[in-house]
């Protein structure tokens, strides 16, 4: 079999699972500053799956596509650390605001400008917003079959791809035309670590942006490496109508924020007795916690 | 994320070092690599921060993969199955993790597709990867034994096996056996050479053979019929491929575990000469061994980290009289001292890694090249303190991490007996480290060269001359009045004339001039940050008083000594 081209879709988040005090601001959106800025823990998954397809089908190419501001090119890089072989970082003032019908339409856009794929994937959702819509809404927009819920390729066929799905009752197997868009789920394998010589290759990788900022120490070598230059796509260099985009593209609008805070209301004191957990359990199965 | 990279700026800091600039400036030969190799640095902060970063990947899989697998790989050891060693399931976790990560061959050339990096970075990696866990830093951490191949194999053999180690397969060096232990000049496996088709074939048994299952083997046999000595060995390479070696019993072990350790059968086992016949242990085991020492050093120094921070953070929960029981002097003492001692021991550490460097550097270059004049006087310089600091950091820092591992436990009281926390298995695994690759007795019979031919005296005094902030000089004075006390010591011990009291000795004087040399270490570290300022004071109020006891023991013993203590 030929190498797969292989896109998959990755976002730059907030680190919503070490949240602290400050995490939100007083008027209710994320306090980005008080977040570290990583790599969506499932867009790791799905990377891990392009990997390995890669691995198999030697010749096989994995792209890694971001939207986000300048510093999510960071994304890029730690895919690259880890074995992704180029790169594109989706900025425009013109995509700020979006909702995940205004990404998706913008990520849409993008594939159809990159053009040679053979599957995309994503991770199931974004620790951000928890939607999961993204993936499926690039797909609907590209007109590309889906598989949510991925686990594991299982087997990758001339013209299509035999999928493990996780679902909440058990596990399904499925098998899909390609292309198509795969979302991957957290239960999958976790990603690879980062590589010492992927990683020494293209740390001075940058985009443009980045190397006309003065703050930033770097070598430009682009010239002689073609591969440390790091590729935007604004609104510019793909076919887009800029209604749908950004703030202008998105439906969703918050109403309102609130503040939830969780409280214990009543505890209960159990010895470490057999008759104790005994009780509890009765308990927990009559009033459906369990079972 | 956890890292232990990150979460310990001591290896930033000795990563930083002035002498890096040196060492990197030798490895990388004016950074001529930049042209074949993507991966390679373009100049100095370039290969300082690729260092750093590769460093910050360790840190990351063995804060995040080995030291969770530490205890499950205690718990289950490796298999034996029909001949062959399966590892616990966390060790091959591990290493698969290392290997994708491109952490093999981290010391080889680029042209074997090595990471070329410095001695000082990869013993940085192997001080983490113990810290993780002990028993693991045996499978990764015997790719040093490539350094031999590197060293003394033709180029067949170096591009055959060194870069498979870079593809990471494992290896194991295969010296010991029932009856040579000690004494490898007792070895008897043999080696006989077939005329008909050219091929040397290994029969015999090896015994406490680390990994010894692994892919490449170093093996050390008699070559030569009818010798019983030294001269009679050649090394040899095994490839587990050719097959001919099958395991008889991996051993049931006090500590180290996950560590596979191998009583191996060789049955007409096909293995190839690695450089000339005869020079087996008087050249390449003693390279060998060097390289092994600075490796286990590096692993005592990281078992004590672990030891230190286990029982920082259980003094600091456990709650006694109302109380952490980190608060009573009792405790908080055992924590300074353990403190102190290890600041100590890894200053020592990496001393010792950069004079390696600086040597090895040297000695590759004049493979290429002959060496100036003074480039060649530089090198015999450093190889020279590499010869006697290796013995001296592994003796000293191996003693040290079992301290630290004993007080950690005590701190622990009753909990740390019980198989609930993890410094019992720290404890465990410390132990085998002032044994093995030379126990601590054998690394002094090493060390005590450096004490009678007057090589650490001299570097004393280097260090005595080193510019330091005058607010440091009264550290100095203390260190020079120590020197003084050494070096009466000295003077008594060999002016009796008998071998045998300088051996009776050895050791107390060995200590006395560890003591002595990480001291300065430890000024000159303070001199550098001054957050090192507490651990030297801790630590020279103890070295002052551990070395006045030898100096006394030494001050009232004459050669009736030998006499009295002798027990037959």
């Amino acid at each position: 079999m030929k190498g797969l081209k292989i896109i998959v879709l990755a976002k730059q988040v907030p680190d919503t699972r070490n949240v602290g005090k400050d995490a939100m601001k007083a008027d209710g959106t994320v306090n980005r500053a008080a977040l570290p800025a990583i790599f969506n823990p499932e867009d790791l998954n799905a990377l891990e799956q392009a990997l390995q397809l890669k691995d198999k089908f030697p010749g096989s190419s994995v792209s890694l596509l971001t939207m986000g501001p300048g510093r999510a090119a960071e994304i890029i890089r730690e895919g690259l650390y880890r074995g992704a072989d180029n790169g594109y970082l989706l900025t425009d003032r013109a995509f700020a605001g979006a909702d995940t019908l205004a990404t998706s339409y913008a990520l849409s856009c993008a594939i159809k400008k990159i053009k040679d794929y053979d599957v995309i994937i994503a991770g199931r959702q974004a620790i951000d917003g928890d939607t999961a819509q993204v993936g499926p809404q690039v797909a609907e927009k590209l007109g590309l079959p889906q598989v949510t819920y991925a686990e594991d390729v299982l087997e990758t066929k001339k013209k299509s791809i035999v999928i493990k799905r996780r679902l909440e009752n058990g596990v399904e197997t499925v098998e899909c035309p390609l292309p198509c868009v795969i979302t991957v789920n957290a239960s999958a394998a976790e990603c690879r670590p980062r590589n010492a010589k992927a990683l020494m290759k293209f740390k001075h990788a940058r985009t443009a942006t980045e190397r006309q900022d003065a703050s930033e120490d770097y070598i430009d070598m682009t010239s002689e490496r073609p591969y440390l230059d790091l590729p935007e796509l604004s609104v510019n260099d793909i076919e887009v109508d800029v209604a749908q985009l950004g703030l202008s593209g998105s439906p969703t609008k918050v109403k309102k924020i609130e503040n939830v805070v969780f409280q214990a209301k009543e505890s209960k004191v159990l010895t470490p007795s057999d008759n104790d957990m005994d009780e509890l359990m009765k308990e927990l199965i009559s009033n459906h916690t369990l079972g | 994320m956890d890292n232990f990279y990150i979460d310990n700026p001591d290896l930033k800091f000795h990563l930083n070092h002035p002498l890096m600039k040196k060492i990197v400036a030798l490895k990388e030969r004016d950074f001529a690599d930049k042209e074949k190799f993507d991966y390679a640095p373009l100049d100095f902060e370039d290969a300082m921060d690729s260092y750093d970063k590769v460093l910050e990947i360790v840190g990351d899989i063995c804060a995040n993969v080995v030291a969770p697998n530490a205890e499950s790989v205690d718990a289950e050891g490796p298999q034996l199955v029909n001949g062959e060693v399966i590892y616990a399931k966390g060790t091959q976790e591990n290493l698969d993790a290392l290997v994708k990560a491109g952490l093999m061959g981290i010391t080889l050339p680029r042209e074997y597709n090595g990471l070329n990096f410095s001695v000082v970075p990869y013993t940085m990696a192997a001080d983490m990867v113990s810290r993780a866990d002990a028993s693991f830093v045996n499978v990764w951490g015997l790719q040093d034994c490539a350094e031999t191949i590197h060293e003394f194999a033709d180029a067949d053999q170096k591009n055959e096996y060194l870069t498979r180690v870079s593809g990471g397969e494992t290896m194991a060096m295969d010296l010991t056996e029932p009856d040579a232990g000690s004494d490898l000049q007792a070895v008897q496996l043999k080696a006989t050479f077939n005329e008909s088709d050219g091929k040397w074939y290994l029969n015999g048994v090896k015994r406490f053979i680390t990994n010894g299952d692994g892919h490449i083997s170093l093996v050390l046999a008699r070559s030569e019929e009818g010798t019983h000595d030294g001269r009679g060995l050649s090394m040899f390479i095994y490839d587990r491929n050719s097959g001919g070696v099958s395991v008889r019993r991996i051993e049931h072990k006090l500590g180290i575990i996950g560590s596979p350790t191998c009583e191996l059968v060789f049955k007409n086992a096909p293995a190839e000469l690695v450089g000339q016949r005869k020079l087996g242990l008087i050249k390449y085991v003693m390279s060998l061994m060097n390289g092994a020492r600075l490796g286990i050093a590096a692993q005592s120094v990281g078992v004590a980290e672990a030891a230190y921070r286990e029982g920082l953070e259980y003094a600091r929960e456990r709650e006694q009289f109302g109380k952490s029981i980190i608060k009573f002097p009792a405790v908080y003492e055992m924590l300074s001292k353990s403190k102190a001692k290890l600041d100590a021991i890894r200053s020592l550490l990496y001393e010792t890694a950069r004079f390696v460097d600086v040597y090895k550097a040297y000695d590759h270059i004049s493979k290429d090249r002959t060496l100036e004049k003074e480039e060649r006087q530089e090198m015999k310089h450093y190889q020279k303190l590499a010869d006697i600091y290796t013995p001296l950091v592994k003796g000293i820092s191996s003693e040290v991490c079992n301290t630290m591992a004993y007080d950690s436990l005590q701190i622990h009281g009753g909990s740390g007996f019980m198989k609930d926390y993890p410094i019992e298995r720290i404890y465990r695994d410390a132990r085998i480290t002032s044994i093995y690759e030379g126990t601590t007795q054998l690394q002094v019979v090493a060390a005590i060269r450096g004490v009678t031919t007057g090589g650490y005296m001299k570097q004393i005094r280097e260090y005595e001359m080193a510019d330091i902030k005058p607010e440091l000089h009264t550290y100095r004075r203390v260190l020079i009045q120590m020197t003084e006390e050494y070096e009466e010591a000295v003077e008594r011990v060999t002016s009796f004339n008998e071998n045998e009291f300088v051996d009776f000795h050895a050791r107390r004087m060995v200590e006395m001039a560890g003591n002595i040399i990480m001291g300065y270490l430890l000024v000159l570290d303070t001199n550098r940050d001054s957050k090192y300022w507490r651990s030297l004071e801790v630590f020279l109020k103890i070295a002052r008083a551990e070395n006045k006891a030898n100096a006394e023991v030494i001050r009232y013993s004459n050669v009736n000594d030998l006499g009295r203590f002798k027990v037959e």
